[in-house]
């Protein structure tokens, strides 16, 4: 590994002209958790005014130099600089407060307050006698989300807020601190196209008034296109900082990697035969505004791509399908059997496995072991009258951990141990579980690093091979390239379908509702 | 965590549409004063069975025998919004003016040793409460142990010390200041009613409108994120579990004062309608949620019921099964005007 350096170079060249000493700066910072080392001698230093990307792969360690960065933990070894000063003591937090803001890959939103109070949380608006002013508050808060164009009542409790919206909320809190060096960690994996980019807009804004990022994405081509310079940490350390411009993606990805291998080529799967069975018939699909009219068919062995931007309803739709919600009229038939609507055990046992959308609050239950929450959905495989044989649970558990690449000291890991891109691995590995005949996956790699998502979409062919019928429901165009069809939904109607072989821009003008061939 | 919930009981529930948000926000309002019509209907029905019932004596009547416990609701309920708990409360209700007693009462009357001066009984019975807490803190916070197991313990060894304190027996003949709260009258009202209405006026305060009571909310909603919003987790939850501990120490003064005695068990039991009382309120067991001011209707309301069960005639021997009886319907209630699953 010639590329490791103990202390990283400061960039130099590229982006806007910094200088002085680093906003910010670890250095040699050494972590473990029981047996997993998460950093090992690791550091980063983060120049006035740059844009920093932190790349590399799920467990690589970027969310736990997070988390040092901004005071929650303190390393086991290694030393923060904050300016060239040493960091203030972790209980002291309104120091870091006031050096670093965060949005952090774990949700920090309180379900249970409102949205007002999570977005000014511990710095209310007091009044004379030094008491919550409960009206000012509210006003300061509907501003700051008309700003972001986030359309909801600040009164209401955060727990009705979407996956999207609840991401804004964290973006816009911490964006409203006026704090000069700012985090984001993964700010974009649970937000769509339209949405990434008013994120864009205001990053560049901020960049302009000299404000420093930190920013962490599994999707390269936002590093290239906001970033000037980018480290990347492997297997708990530091191996390389780079100016972007320098640094060719195919580069980047062999530095995560720790390999020279490219992204592998399409597999050759044949779409399957007309005559193969229908294992989802959807007809007629309604559910107020929020879609209209939908219906489609999925055979065995076929995989459909459900496409469009955020509110188009494709995610409702395929959360249909699996009884998360349910529909006010229409049909779903998952392979010859009508399930109770909106009734996911009714759905499991027709025979659908699913990814949810948002894996932290539908997805796994976090103090239980991968085993535990990987085999939940098969615990009738596991043993007989309701017993569970821990040996049996154990086998499978280490199969799928070796099959799908989770990064973990064994199967009785809690999930909550996990990096998130690794949770959502489990998930995955869970709705893969029970060899579903339909498999519906709702943006299914959000948060999984580019080599583990070619993976993934490896494994979701693989099960498609073996003749279960798959739903991608997402607008991320990789997550939709192994699709034999896309239905492209716009302002809840299925609006076009696309067979294989489309380019990128013929999607994207779709998902915004524009035809190109009318 | 509140992550913990199940996955599929949480899926199961669709978001909340955009046209029933605004139903919603009223109906979280409206569980604050969910227990204000049964109250109403508990007040008609006590005057129907006995017209004593609505009269000034009989309401301050009710309101005093209320007061002492109602400051082991108060400070339950500080601690369960935190998401803790600390069973510990009765038995520190008890101890606290136990050891004030022994340690001021004369020799020659029960247990006591006589050693300083009556004076000092109050002090002494607010610094018990206060030492104790530390003690749960240390556990709890310091050590970062179950907050349900070492208050349990805690219930138990504090139990002890006050039977091991007193032989067993009654303390008698308390110094005059202990029995100035619970007999003196400020403006022809009994002292400890309005130490329970200050004092839940403040904790509403508290709770609702201050940075401190906020932050108790935001650590038992999610303590990442309380963190990570810059509150110092830690030092709230010490102040939280010892301030409880004096506020329960108060009461049990009170308590005594009213009574003119310590007894050994006094306070043994009273943890079951504390936590009823919160419950009923709307405080979740998992924090996070609830007021002080439904807190104070539940504790009220279980109190009305057995004063009009008492003026109806049921036996005494009755009152606590239809008590018993009374909560898990007054649960059910709240779970259906709540609209979700009881926590
Ligand atoms: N609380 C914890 N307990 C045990 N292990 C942990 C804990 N937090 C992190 N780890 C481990 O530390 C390693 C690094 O995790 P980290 O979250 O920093 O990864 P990451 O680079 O952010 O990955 P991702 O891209 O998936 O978010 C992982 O192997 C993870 O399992
Ligand atoms: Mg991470």
């Amino acid at each position: 590994m010639a590329a490791h350096g103990d202390a990283p170079a400061a960039a130099t060249g590229a982006g806007p002209a910094r200088s002085g000493r680093p906003v910010a700066e670890a250095a040699h910072i050494t972590k473990r958790y029981g047996e997993t080392v998460a950093l090992d001698d690791a550091g980063i230093t983060i120049m006035p005014g740059e844009t920093h990307a932190l790349v590399g792969r799920n467990g690589a360690g970027k969310s736990t130099l997070v988390s040092i960065l901004t005071g929650l933990q303190a390393p086991d070894r290694g030393e923060v600089r904050f300016g060239g000063e040493p960091a203030p003591r972790l209980a002291d937090r309104d120091a870091w407060r006031a050096r670093v803001a965060c949005v952090y890959q774990k949700s920090t939103i309180i379900p249970e307050l409102t949205v007002a109070e999570n977005l000014y949380l511990h710095r209310h608006d007091l009044n004379r006698a030094r008491l919550i002013n409960w009206g000012r508050l509210r006003r300061k808060a509907a501003e700051l989300l008309e700003t972001w164009s986030v359309d909801v009542d600040v009164r209401s409790p955060a727990a009705d807020l979407s996956v999207e919206q609840r991401q804004f909320v964290e973006i816009a809190r911490a964006l409203s601190f006026g704090a000069r060096f700012i985090i984001l960690d993964e700010p974009t994996a649970q937000l769509d196209g339209a949405a990434i980019n008013r994120l864009f807009d205001r990053i560049r804004s901020l960049q302009e008034q000299g404000v420093t990022f930190l920013f962490i994405s599994h999707h390269l081509q936002e590093i290239y296109e906001i970033c000037d310079t980018v480290t990347v940490f492997r297997d708990a350390r530091h191996i390389l900082t780079r100016p972007v411009a320098e640094l060719p993606r195919a580069d980047l990805v062999a530095a995560m990697a720790g390999e020279a291998t490219g992204l592998q080529e399409p597999s050759g799967r044949k779409p399957p035969a007309a005559e193969a069975p229908v294992v989802l018939d959807v007809r007629g699909l309604t559910s107020g505004d929020t879609y209209r009219d939908v219906a489609f068919q999925v055979r065995s062995g076929e995989i459909v791509g459900l496409a469009g931007a955020g509110g188009s309803g494709k995610t409702e739709v395929a959360e249909t399908v699996v009884g998360l919600r349910a529909a006010d009229a229409g049909t779903v038939e998952v392979a010859g059997r009508r399930p109770k609507p909106g009734s996911v055990p009714a759905a499991l046992a027709a025979g659908a496995g699913f990814v949810p959308r948002d894996r932290h609050h539908q997805g796994f239950v976090p103090m239980m072991s991968i085993a535990d929450n990987a085999t939940m959905t098969i615990q009738d495989r596991l043993g007989s009258a309701g017993f569970i044989s821990n040996r049996r649970r154990d086998e499978l558990a280490e199969e799928m951990i070796g099959n799908l690449a989770i990064k973990t000291p064994g199967p009785e890991l809690p999930v909550m141990g996990l990096s998130g891109g690794n949770q959502q691995k489990v998930v995955m590995a869970r709705a893969l579980a029970n060899d579903p005949k339909l498999l519906v996956l709702i943006t299914p790699t959000a948060g999984v690093d580019v080599k583990s998502k070619e993976f993934l979409l490896g494994k979701v062919e693989e099960v498609a091979e073996q003749g279960t019928g798959v739903v991608i429901a997402s607008d991320e165009l990789d997550d939709l390239r192994l699709c034999d069809r896309l239905l492209v939904m716009f302002q809840g109607r299925i609006v076009a379908e696309i067979p294989a072989g489309w380019h990128d821009h013929e999607v994207v003008a779709a998902m915004e509702g524009v035809n190109l061939n009318a | 965590m509140p992550e913990t919930k199940t996955a599929l009981a949480a899926a199961a529930a669709p978001p909340a549409g955009q046209a029933r948000r605004g139903g919603r926000i009223r109906l979280a309002r409206l569980r604050d004063l969910a227990l204000i019509p049964a109250i109403v209907v508990i007040a008609i029905v006590g005057q129907i069975v006995n017209p004593i019932f609505l009269q000034g004596d009989n309401l301050i009547n009710i309101l005093q025998t209320m007061s002492e416990i109602s400051l082991l609701v108060l400070a339950q309920t500080v601690i369960l919004v935190t998401g803790k708990m600390d069973l510990s409360l009765e038995s520190t209700f008890g101890l606290a003016p136990g050891v004030a007693a022994w340690l001021t009462v004369a020799v020659g009357s029960g247990a006591g040793l006589g050693l300083l001066d009556g004076v000092w009984s109050v002090p002494i019975t607010l610094a018990v409460g206060a030492v104790i807490g530390a003690l749960n803190a240390l556990f709890i916070v310091r050590f970062g142990l179950n907050g349900f197991i070492v208050t349990l313990g805690m219930l138990i060894v504090l139990r002890g010390l006050l039977t091991g304190i007193s032989g067993g027996q009654t303390f008698f003949n308390l110094p005059e200041s202990m029995l100035y709260l619970g007999t003196a009258l400020w403006f022809g009202v009994p002292v400890s009613i309005w130490i329970s209405l200050i004092l839940f006026a403040g904790g509403i305060v508290l709770l609702g409108y201050t940075r401190f009571g906020r932050a108790l909310y935001a650590i038992g909603g999610n303590v990442d994120a309380a963190k990570a919003a810059g509150i110092r987790t830690d030092r709230v939850l010490w102040i939280a579990l010892v301030s409880a501990s004096v506020i329960a120490a108060l009461g049990g003064l009170m308590l005594s004062g009213r009574l003119a005695s310590v007894a050994a068990a006094q306070g043994d039991g009273a943890i079951f309608t504390v936590f009823a009382a919160a419950v009923i309120g709307g405080v979740s067991l998992n924090g996070g949620k609830g007021t002080m001011f439904g807190a104070f209707t539940g504790i009220l309301l279980l109190y009305m019921i057995q004063n009009v069960l008492t003026l109806a005639g049921v036996p005494a021997q009755w009152i606590q099964a239809l008590n018993g009886a009374i909560i898990l319907v007054a649960l059910v209630l709240s779970r259906l005007t709540g609209g979700k699953a009881q926590e």
